[in-house]
């Protein structure tokens, strides 16, 4: 069900974020969605590919410690009180959110999409397709 | 007017002390040809017998002795006397391999603990003072050296070891503390904090400070005087020649007279092992003439200096040495304490680190600098900050329990360590002393 999430090792130094996404513009990777996570000295970029395969292939490549994460992605209405609503339902449910980033979609077509890190993905995933709202899988994302 | 701990040796003539060199050499010699074997051995291949040294003009004749002797003989492959005669042993930081023991009898704890009030009395001290010694005490010489050399002077002695800088300070103030013994670059952060204290030179009571065990320069030695309000004084030495004292700075403040009655220096060129005359700048090579327990043969220090047979101000007639210009070695000495890099690898390694890293030293505000660069690997890797941090911070603090000392470790990318030809870069000192 879940979409899966590259997290990538950087330094935090200038330079060091704009080396990496030129490593995937040279090979047509298109992010969907990115956010960063920054320490004094490190980062943890993460992000949203169509491919998964081949972005950590080129990732690897060019020498850039990488994992993947399972995170949630649910589509919500692009309205205001949209992003509460989804998250009504983790307080709820008592899931705890650890952190959470949009992905970039279609504006004319009145949705948003939203990518949870939990910590508990079965429950959340379920909560979420019982109160009526879509998951998103890894299939739909390049149809975004 | 100067005093001295010793006049009779620290002021002998020439003639005198080339005497008590020529004896002292020829019995050593014997002394380590008949208890030590595997010098025996050395000199054996050196077609060398205790009947050709006849005095000093015939040390050259000798062999060498390096790091590699000691970490072939560890731990007690070198031990002069039986076990029971030994009263006390020393060593110096390093993992196993790199690690120095050193083994004294109590004639070999007396005669260096004579070499260090020699320093104390030459830094002014006499019965009257107060002297905090705040170098480690334990495993490292610093400490229990100048305790002892403070206490043959008959000053009254606060054995205050390292740290708790608080504490000292409150020390130095209620016992009305005189003289301290310390590395410069921990009197530099006492002067920096009785500042910030606000207090003036005239309200510490110190007058003199007597520092060693790493290098520092005369802009620094300014320094230090002037924040504390004292005369600064150099002191060397190493563990595997008995600790400090072995060289001691006077009242002239102009290099370090060499304790002659007991060691013999020499220079020599650190590649062709020719020895140099005199005044040329070379590798210090000692022979200890009187250590019995851990004897010590032309023992190649790796310190760049000069020495300078110039009579001297002060009185003393022993040769004097420049303060060391630097140290061929892989080993360093930051804010005093010993550190080698193999030490850092198996910290790393223990915490599931690659061995690959880079160490870089600097001097800001007279103190050490003192920065890991380790990079990151697929194993430690994960989406999580705080235990990324996690690891991180164990990492920190498993270097502290090695080295004694806290390095700040940052994490670089994989790849990004200076490499030449495959063999990586490991220390960057940009330290200008």
């Amino acid at each position: 069900m879940s979409v899966k999430q590259i997290s990538i090792f950087l330094e935090n130094k200038p330079g060091k974020m704009c080396e990496m996404t030129e490593v995937l513009a040279e090979r047509g990777i298109n992010m969907r969605g990115i956010s960063l996570a920054e320490t004094e000295g490190f980062g943890i970029v993460r992000i949203i590919v169509d491919d998964v395969y081949e972005a950590t292939t080129v990732l690897k490549d060019s020498n850039y410690i990488n994992k993947l994460t399972s995170v949630v992605v649910a589509e919500i209405p692009d309205i205001p009180g949209g992003l509460s609503m989804i998250l009504k339902v983790f307080a709820d449910e008592k899931i705890n959110l650890e952190y959470m980033y949009a992905l970039s979609a279609d504006s004319s077509a009145d949705k948003a999409y939203m990518v949870f890190r939990v910590n508990d993905h079965k429950s959340a995933e379920a909560a979420l397709t019982k109160a009526g709202i879509r998951v998103v899988t890894q299939d739909d994302i390049p149809t975004l | 007017m100067e005093r001295y701990y010793q006049q009779e040796a620290e002021c002998a003539s020439r003639e005198e002390i080339t005497k008590i060199q020529n004896e002292k050499l020829v019995e050593q010699v014997k002394h380590v040809w008949n208890n030590v074997p595997y010098y025996r051995k050395k000199m054996e291949k050196a077609g060398v017998t205790p009947d050709d040294i006849k005095s000093i003009e015939d040390l050259h004749k000798l062999p060498f002795m390096s790091k590699a002797d000691l970490r072939e003989t560890y731990p007690d492959g070198l031990l002069g006397v039986p076990k029971e005669e030994v009263v006390r042993i020393h060593s110096t930081s390093g993992t196993t391999g790199k690690r120095v023991i050193a083994f004294y009898s109590q004639g070999d704890l007396d005669m260096w603990e004579e070499c260090c009030a020699r320093a104390v009395v030459a830094a002014g001290g006499s019965k009257d003072d107060v002297v905090q010694v705040s170098y480690g005490y334990g495993l490292f010489t610093g400490g229990l050296g100048l305790d002892g050399g403070s206490r043959k002077v008959g000053c009254m002695t606060v054995p205050m070891s390292s740290g708790n800088t608080e504490r000292q300070i409150m020390f130095i103030k209620d016992l009305n503390a005189s003289i301290i013994c310390c590395t410069p670059s921990y009197a530099a952060y006492l002067g920096e904090s009785m500042k910030e204290m606000g207090l003036t030179p005239d309200d510490i009571p110190l007058k003199a400070g007597i520092f060693g065990a790493e290098a520092w320069s005369e802009e620094m030695r300014k320094s230090i005087e002037a924040t504390l309000g004292i005369k600064a004084f150099d002191i060397y030495g190493l563990t595997e020649l008995s600790g400090p004292g072995v060289a001691y700075e006077c009242s002239e403040q102009h290099g370090m007279h060499i304790n002659e009655d007991h060691f013999i220096a020499e220079i020599i060129d650190p590649d062709t092992h020719e020895v140099l005359p005199d005044g040329a700048q070379g590798e210090l090579v000692f022979t200890a003439i009187d250590k019995k327990a851990f004897p010590m043969m032309r023992y190649r220090t790796k310190d760049i200096c000069q020495l300078s047979k110039e009579k001297c101000s002060c009185g003393r007639t022993f040769i004097r040495m420049a303060k060391p210009m630097g140290r061929s070695d892989d080993m360093l000495i930051i804010r005093g304490v010993n550190v080698f890099p193999s030490q850092i690898e198996t910290v790393l390694l223990e915490h599931g680190y690659q061995a690959n890293y880079q160490i870089i030293v600097d001097r800001v505000n007279n103190t050490d600098t003192f920065d890991i660069q380790v990079e990151m690997t697929p194993e430690m890797f994960t989406d999580n900050v705080s235990d990324i941090t996690k690891a991180q911070n164990e990492l920190v603090q498993g270097l502290v329990n090695m080295l004694g000392i806290k390095a700040k470790v940052t994490l670089v990318a994989p790849q990004t360590i200076a490499r030449s030809e495959g063999k990586a870069v490991r220390v960057i000192d940009k330290r200008k002393i």
